[in-house]
């Protein structure tokens, strides 16, 4: 589903090379983690893939489903089935959570052809997933992340995630912040969207979010490159070794 | 202060010039008077501390530059409310578009006819609360105002009025040049809402004098629109006693040349005023609000609620002061000014004072400008929301503390979809 090849990436303000060469092939119905120390390169991996500002592509390719998601607008990617679960989720004050999510929603309907979803029907998905998330009817009136602590932050990117039913959903360092309640919410929200035809790429520092969510595959990055994959016990290794031996390992 | 004497040359032709309206008992001592503020004051210049940033010339010349009037395709505003609708063509007051002047709870007259009457309670306001607010800062545009306006609206509310007065504008002629006097008494513990909307003329200069009684609730809520090239110079002067309220809310949009001016004084103990603006320019636009408000009792609470969106290389200006006087304490003053610059042409001008005589008192006020946040809008185009659609819901976002000053759901609704399909009409 999603196809990373030979990917270079630096930033546009200064001559610095952030990837250099990733190599990533993620099958639809699984679950991938990227693991690897900070500055690795997992969070520029994820923000050029989702289409922001900053970066130039100077090698390689990105396709999801076939499709060159580096020739697509943001909102054409998120069109597409691309969505990125921020690592720090932007608080917009003025807009209304609901109002937010009824026009992600629809505008994305609209960019695929598909009919408007209706005030109705809308707001019973709404309640239901939000239910479920823990999130209640006070948080979606507010306007969005304003106020929220860590947790509901994450929580609500989540339930943005439900709502609007990705193909591939790239979660950055979603842990990150979460006590172990807030944490196995977050898990069981992403565990009920797994399914055949989604896939996941879980960027992570800490092994403890794939106890909840547990991978197919592990990838460590460092310095721009993927530089070891296996199975789940790859995570377990960084836990209890930490990143320095398996770095010096493939070194 | 000592008023500076009529500048040489030809603004001392235009004042020597100004023609009274005739007819009229007591408005014509009033006009009178005016006149001799004016003559005093002179006409405004650039020279003056509160017009450096606003060129007042096209406003006191003696013909208006030629504006062309401009067609949205968008219906006039609050035609869906239920309304006593009196229409102004120019400047003219046209009765066969306007309705039945009456509702309960409410005396509405016209200027012109009213002035020739010899008592009348509107005598005791006219050109008073203007005169009043000559001081500290000069106003002489609505001193002109005063002397010149033949026409307007009186509106005395008594109870709780069952229905808005909406004064709406129509501009017909390219080279019109209208000036109109409203006076409003809401009586104690009465509730008024009064609604403007339209460009008006090629040139406008709109006074109103308001005096909320005791207890009394003012709403206005205006739409100045529509007309790219129109000008307008607008004041409100109003006065509150002990526990009254006034709400009053302005959305700009276009127009080459507007200044709105409010002077409000809190005279009684408790009283509340609430003055915002939400304004959009595009291109050759120049926004201009100049506000003043005295706190003269005490536990008084104001706020002012500025916003501007500019783009192309449209300014805004904010000149926003709150007097607190000697004894007013409990004062609770709050103002607010910022502008979002679409692009770098675009500039803001603000000057927020605050000069304060009471030791007890709580006063805060900001302004900013700035370019829409590129972290919202990629956060918002990374939920599937195109470029166009994202900016017009983070301009939305901006404006919404200034909407939020008006108090009915219905009308603030109203105000949001305009301000909607103006961005809409804008896209780039």
């Amino acid at each position: 589903m999603l196809e990373i090849r030979n990917l270079h990436v630096r930033l546009e303000e200064e001559d610095k090379a952030i990837l250099k060469g990733v190599d990533l092939s993620v099958a639809a119905g699984s679950v991938h983690a990227i693991m690897g120390p900070n500055g690795s390169g997992k969070s520029t991996l994820s923000y050029v893939l989702a289409g922001r500002e900053g970066y130039v592509v100077t090698e390689g390719s990105a396709t999801l489903d076939g499709r060159d998601l580096l020739a697509l607008e943001p909102e054409e990617r998120a069109a597409a089935g691309l969505f990125l679960a921020f690592q720090y989720p932007v608080e917009i004050p003025g807009v209304g959570n609901m109002t937010f999510l009824r026009t992600a929603v629809n505008a994305q309907r609209k960019a695929r052809g598909e009919p408007e979803m209706s005030a109705a029907e809308f707001l019973k998905a709404v309640r239901e997933k939000a239910r479920a998330l823990n999130i209640d009817a006070e948080m979606l009136k507010r306007p969005v992340n304003v106020g929220f602590s860590g947790g509901e932050k994450k929580r609500n990117e989540i339930l943005q995630m439900a709502m609007l039913e990705p193909r591939m959903c790239i979660l950055d360092e979603t842990d990150s912040g979460l006590d172990v309640d807030a944490m196995r919410l977050v898990a069981d929200g992403v565990n009920a969207l797994r399914s055949e035809g989604r896939a996941f790429l879980v960027i992570t520092h800490y092994q403890r979010l794939l106890d909840h969510i547990v991978p197919d595959v592990v990838h460590i990055m460092a310095d721009g490159r993927i530089v070891r994959s296996g199975g789940p016990e790859l995570a377990r290794q960084v836990e209890e070794q930490g990143y320095a031996d398996i770095l010096a390992e493939v070194a | 202060m000592a008023a500076p004497a009529a500048r040489p040359g030809a603004a001392a032709d235009r004042l020597a010039s100004l023609a009274l309206p005739a007819g009229g008992a007591w408005a014509t001592e009033a006009r009178r008077a005016a006149r001799q503020r004016l003559l005093e004051m002179g006409l405004p210049g650039r020279r003056d501390e509160y017009w450096r940033w606003t060129d007042p010339s096209t406003l006191t010349a003696a013909e208006p530059p030629r504006a062309a009037t401009f067609d949205p395709r968008e219906p006039m505003p609050f035609e869906a409310v239920d309304r006593v609708k009196l229409v102004f063509a120019d400047g003219v007051f046209d009765a066969a578009a306007s309705g039945a002047p009456a509702a309960a709870g409410v005396e509405i007259e016209r200027l012109a006819e009213a002035a020739a009457r010899d008592i009348h309670w509107a005598r005791d306001l006219y050109g008073r609360l203007e005169a009043a607010g000559q001081t500290p800062v000069p106003r002489p545009l609505a001193a002109l105002n005063t002397a010149t306006a033949a026409d307007g609206i009186l509106i005395r509310a008594t109870g709780r009025v069952a229905k808005p007065v909406a004064l709406a504008y129509l501009h017909r002629s390219e080279t019109s040049d209208a000036v109109l006097h409203h006076v409003i008494r809401v009586e104690p513990g009465a509730e008024l809402t009064v609604l403007e909307s339209g460009p008006a003329a090629a040139r406008c200069n709109m006074g109103m004098e308001v005096e909320v009684a005791d207890g009394g609730v003012f709403h206005h809520v205006r739409v100045q629109g529509r007309d790219h090239e129109r000008r307008a110079a607008t004041h409100i002067f109003a006065r509150l006693g002990r526990g009254a309220r006034l709400k009053s809310f302005t959305l700009t949009k276009n127009g080459v040349l507007t200044r709105n001016e409010a002077v409000i004084e809190l005279a009684g103990d408790g009283a509340v005023a609430h003055v915002a603006g939400a304004s959009l320019g595009d291109g050759t636009f120049h926004h201009d609000d100049t506000v003043f408000i005295t706190h003269g009792a005490v536990g008084c609470e104001s706020r002012q609620v500025f916003k501007k969106v500019l783009r192309n290389g449209a300014t805004g200006v904010f000149q926003g002061k709150i007097l607190v006087r000697p004894g007013a304490q409990q004062t609770d003053g709050y103002q607010i000014s910022q502008a979002l610059l679409l692009d770098e042409a675009s500039q803001f001008l603000a000057k927020p004072e605050l000069e304060i005589y009471a030791d007890d008192v709580k006063c805060s006020h900001g302004s900013t400008s700035g370019a829409i946040d590129e972290t919202a809008l990629f956060y918002l185009r990374a939920r599937g929301l195109p470029r166009a659609e994202a900016t017009d819901l983070l301009v939305l976002a901006f404006v919404a503390e200034a909407l939020d000053e008006i108090e009915d759901e219905g009308l603030r609704e109203e105000i949001r979809v305009r301000l909607e399909g103006w961005l809409a009409r804008h896209r780039r």
